[in-house]
């Protein structure tokens, strides 16, 4: 680990102050800043803490939510407003990590946590999200878990948050400070980005700028989010999706899809929305819409199977939802 | 069978060291303290395999904060080449440490910086800088170098290397229903909780290392051969192991660059291998593939085996895992063919992990044995049944208590067997599979002391040691009950070379074979006790010491009383015993048994697959400690979900890297992985096991618990799966339609 300042912020505008100095990183819960700090693949010349500032209140707003960026995954998937309207955000939340995890991560933190790619990981390989130009030894390597959509020869690396995948696809947005009291909105879809010729920059966020809250719209009338993993619990997602829409007269409105462990990011299924949005529900039509949006999804060789695993999933994802609103009905 | 005494052996008493686990009181090697204060080293590792260090620049890493030494090959202390003096075993033999310029594989050592905290080493050791060139002939994996594949000279646990019995080709050819099958495991890192770690000091020649280990006196021989020294001047302490599993047999890399580094600074030093650094600075079970023929007649009688077996050795560290091994006790065959070899390869050392050999071996074998009771459509309990041997196929040696029927029935009857069921729950596709347990029953050499003090306390003392299986507990029972004292009044003492020495913890051997030590020293103390106590007083002489009983300060027989310092002039009085295997486990095949039965269910979308239940029934000869024992079979199921689903250490082969080096993405089970495991002893008394009756239990879990996983998938979705662990992606698109 190299050695680092470490200072504690009072508050917004001072931490964007201390951040902005050269190779500072925010700290907020530490479970992925420190792990990679210490194996050096992050290797910041100061950490600001912007744990304590707070940002820890879960506030409705109307027909909406706003979520502190320190709250913890614990406490957000335990509150009560999120678990009886937004049950797409709580399992999303208790399907990732560990409670220990949980008990220490941030909203804030979590849309920033790192992809899991064993090739990141190993500062003895290739990765030109680590070291850019170096290469990417993924390409041609173990990429079982990388991915088949949005990927370029510089990177296929994927992002890992179950909450960043459940935000999208509730049409959270994410509000920032830029410092001197200014700040911006950014629809939580625009927040990461796609790896391009880049891929060592992982989002939108400027040099500095502090996630402070998340806001949720009206919640959907109908959620789910379903992970699919290698064991049952303390797994990244093979491939995850999380889907929100409302229902007139029986035909689709709102509809909102964003996949996981697909993408650089949480890749919102704006193709398959498309295609769903208006209609009546039917088994020809989920599978119009996922073949839509997997037109272009292309595999590595190990994560081959992910494309007709996605395709399915989408498929039941919708039947099992839809379903449920026959037996209701 | 004999009768054995009721007492407390069996009895699930608590661990006796439980509370000072819990409270964090137990020195494991890592909380070592000793009088000086020790220095840290950090290990730099090569990211190339087989080559030559070609530049090395310490400069920076020597001028940072806190380094006291930057060790390389430039500087390290003399030793013998590594795996020089191999005549006493891959874990005795020299494991020299950046000895020359030469790297033998990724994560090999090129420096370790030594500096005053950890903070300080693992900063420097960014700071060393070097250039390797690699040799260009790298071997990684054996199955695609196979043209390179060797005989090896030895198997682990096993007599022979290849077998023939009656003639194969003949058998196969005649046989009316065959399957034929390439199996590939996956290479296993055991990855213990507790990593390798090592506190090395020196007092001239003599070093003393408190450390992880689970053969203390291999271990010792290790240490002399990779220093020339004499094994009498290593002392090593390890009295308390969080888990093994096969990986600290031996001594591995943190302990000879600790000894290293100890010798040139002058002071203890302290290497903790992380987490990274254990899945190329430990050990692992090498990825094999096995190729099994397996053949019956009409009449559902298995006339024919043949099952071989490729693997990789690590360069110049002989050790060949013994798939094949279970086979040949297995059923009654009139031929079979048995086969192993190996590719050396320039990677990691590869040694035994938990069942060496039957892990992965009775994950195939017992997995093609379903196929072929399929194609005889015979119910896979009465196909097991039908083909019990009476006598060991292979050696033609009597059996020694053999209960694998009872397994079987009884396994059937408690998990509700109905066949290889299987149902539709909505989207889950559910099935029903079953396999058969077989673990080789060992015995080695041991021996044990004891102290009755004149307060009545009795201390027993041995260089065994406890990797988490309750040797403390179990060991305090058997000495307790043998010399009739309450076990709170007995001590028992464990990992020090300065103790009796015994075959540690390994192989399912050790609690038979230490008990039976203690039980030795046991017999040999009552008998010194009733000789003094008749010289002290006339009452005494005749006696029978069954009915002997230490309370407080007191011996006692019946109405015979005597204090404990009347026997030697108030000094303590002290006995040894050994253990050695009798001709029984000459003449006789050894086995422990069982039997295991599962329910899987499989996502009809994804192929996710998760176990709903898991039934064992295991013959393990007479149950020690009901509780720890319990555990080591429970933990040996919860390894065999692992193998049959999960463990899989991913070496990139372009590079000879492991590139899943934490337990985030090298999986095992979770809890929530385990459903409520249901787990029956049965009773018994193997006289010809040991003189306490036991038999080995610490593996025995494992072994049929994976495929009764893989059958049970079979049956749930029809498709075998060739290859271990088995992935969503290989049941996926080949599910039934919805």
């Amino acid at each position: 680990m190299k050695p680092f300042n470490y200072s504690r912020a009072a508050d917004d505008k001072a931490a964007v102050t201390s951040a902005r100095g050269q190779g500072a990183r925010y700290l907020g819960g530490g479970t992925n800043l420190i792990d990679l700090m210490k194996h050096e693949i992050e290797q910041p010349d100061a950490l600001v803490d912007v744990s304590r500032l707070p940002h820890e209140a879960i506030e409705e707003t109307g027909d909406g939510v706003r979520i502190g960026a320190a709250v913890t995954n614990s406490a957000l998937a335990g509150d009560p407003i999120i678990r009886e309207r937004y049950p797409l955000l709580s399992t999303a939340l208790l399907s990732g990590a560990t409670m220990q995890l949980r008990n220490r991560a941030t909203t804030g933190g979590n849309f920033l946590q790192r992809t899991r790619c064993q090739y990141f990981y190993d500062t003895q390989r290739a990765c030109n999200k680590r070291e850019p130009g170096s290469g990417c030894d993924a390409v041609g390597g173990l990429n079982r878990f990388h991915a088949i959509l949005g990927a370029s020869e510089q990177c296929i690396a994927v992002h890992p948050s179950d909450m960043a995948v459940a935000m999208v696809a509730l049409g959270a947005h994410v509000e920032t400070a830029l410092g001197e009291g200014s700040g911006r909105t950014l629809p939580a879809d625009a927040l990461h980005r796609l790896p391009g010729d880049t891929p060592h920059i992982d989002h939108q966020l400027r040099h500095g700028e502090l996630i402070t809250h998340v806001v949720l719209p009206k919640a959907a009338e109908h959620q789910l989010y379903r992970k699919v993993r290698d064991r049952s619990s303390y797994a990244f997602a093979v491939v995850s999706i999380g889907v929100a829409f409302d229902l007139l007269e029986g035909n689709f409105m709102n509809v909102r899809i964003a996949l996981g462990g697909v993408a650089h990011k949480p890749w919102r299924a704006a193709r398959a929305e498309e295609i769903l949005e208006g209609k009546a529900p039917s088994p020809e039509l989920f599978a119009k819409a996922a073949d839509a949006e997997l037109a272009e999804a292309r595999g590595y060789g190990h994560n081959d199977f992910k494309i007709p695993l996605m395709r399915r999933l989408i498929i039941a994802s919708f039947g099992e939802m839809t379903a449920k609103q026959e037996n209701a009905a | 069978m004999s009768e054995h005494p009721k007492g407390l052996i069996g009895q699930p008493l608590d661990r006796v060291e439980g509370p000072l686990k819990v409270t964090g009181q137990a020195t494991y090697a890592a909380d070592w303290r000793g009088d000086e204060p020790h220095l840290i080293g950090f290990i730099v590792e090569s990211p190339a395999a087989k080559g030559t260090i070609t530049a090395l620049d310490t400069k920076e890493a020597e001028a940072a904060p806190g380094v006291e030494l930057v060790l390389t090959h430039l500087n390290t202390p003399k030793q013998i080449p590594f795996g020089e003096r191999n005549d006493d075993g891959n874990f005795a033999q020299s494991h020299a440490m950046m000895r020359t310029d030469h790297v033998r594989y990724v994560g090999y050592p090129v420096a370790l910086v030594v500096a005053r905290t950890l903070e300080e080493a693992r900063h420097a050791a960014s700071l060393v800088r070097f250039e390797i060139k690699a040799d260009g002939d790298a071997i990684f994996d054996p199955v695609a170098n196979e043209k390179l594949a060797e005989k090896p000279d030895a198997l682990d646990g096993a007599e022979e290397v290849d077998t023939d019995t009656g003639d194969f080709d003949a058998a196969w050819a005649g046989a009316s229903h065959t399957v034929e099958a390439e199996f590939h495991t996956s290479g296993q890192h055991a990855a213990a909780m507790e990593p390798h770690a090592t506190v090395a000091e020196w007092d001239g020649d003599r070093l003393t290392v408190h450390m992880a280990i689970q053969i203390l006196s291999d271990a010792r021989k290790g240490f002399a051969n990779t220093f020339d020294i004499d094994p009498e001047s290593v002392r090593i302490v390890s009295p308390y192991i969080g888990g093994g599993f096969g990986s600290k047999l031996g001594i591995h890399n943190e302990a000879i660059l600790a000894a290293l580094a100890a010798k040139v600074t002058g002071q203890p030093v302290r290497v903790n291998q992380h987490r990274r650094n254990v899945f190329s600075n430990g050990p692992h079970r090498s990825r094999h593939r096995q190729r099994l023929k397996v053949g019956a007649d009409d009449h559902g009688n298995i006339v024919a085996i043949h099952h071989d077996s490729l693997a990789a050795m690590s360069r110049d560290y002989p050790f060949a895992e013994a798939p094949a091994s279970p086979t040949r006790g297995s059923y009654a065959t009139k031929a079979m063919h048995t086969q192993h070899r190996v590719v050396e390869a320039d990677i990691p050392k590869v040694d035994a992990m938990r069942a060496p050999g039957e892990a992965i071996g009775t994950l195939t074998f017992e997995a093609i044995i379903d196929e072929l009771a399929h194609e005889c459509g015979v119910d896979p309990v009465e196909f097991r049944l039908r083909n019990e041997p009476e006598k060991d196929p292979n050696s033609g040696k009597p059996f020694s208590d053999r209960k694998m029927r009872r397994c079987l029935l009884e396994g059937a009857e408690r998990f509700g067997w109905n066949g290889p069921a299987s149902r539709r729950e909505g989207d889950w596709l559910i099935g029903h599979g079953m396999a058969a347990a077989i673990r080789p029953n060992m015995m080695m050499k041991a021996e044990a002391a004891m102290e009755l003090a004149p307060d009545g306390r009795l201390v027993v003392r041995l260089d065994m040691t406890d990797i988490g299986t309750g040797t403390y507990t179990i060991l305090t029972q058997i000495a307790a009950e043998a010399m009739g004292i309450a076990p709170d009044k007995v001590t028992v003492e464990l990992g020090d070379t300065d103790f009796p020495e015994t075959c540690g913890s390994g192989g399912s051997f050790g609690a038979g074979s230490t008990g039976t030590a203690v039980l030795d020293a046991a017999e040999n103390l009552k008998a010194d006790l009733l000789s003094r106590a008749a010289k002290a007083d006339r009452d005494w002489k005749g006696v029978n010491s069954k009915a002997l009983r230490i309370t407080d300060d007191m011996l006692s027989l019946d109405e015979r009383s005597l204090p404990i310092s009347a026997l030697d002039d108030g000094k303590a009085i002290s006995a040894k015993g050994s253990a050695s295997p009798g001709k029984a486990h000459e003449n006789m095949a050894q086995y422990s048994y069982g039997a295991q039965f599962a329910e899987v269910a499989v996502d009809a979308v994804t192929g996710e697959i998760r176990l709903r239940r898991l039934t064992g029934v295991f013959d393990a000869g007479r149950i020690l400690n009901e509780k720890t024992a319990r555990s080591q079979l429970m933990g040996g199921m919860v390894f065999g979900i692992g193998a049959a689903l999960m463990e899989e250490s991913l070496m990139d082969d372009r590079y000879g890297a492991f590139m899943n080096r934490d337990l985030a993405e090298y999986h095992i089970p979770v809890n929530r992985d385990v459903p409520r495991l249901d787990i029956h002893m049965i009773e018994g008394f193997d006289a010809n096991s040991n003189p306490l009756g036991s038999k080995g239990i610490g593996e025995l879990g494992i072994c049929g618990a994976g495929p009764a996983i893989a059958n049970a998938i079979f049956a749930a979705t029809g498709v075998r799966v060739r290859k271990f662990p088995i992935h969503m992606e290989d049941l996926m698109e080949k599910l039934p339609p919805r």
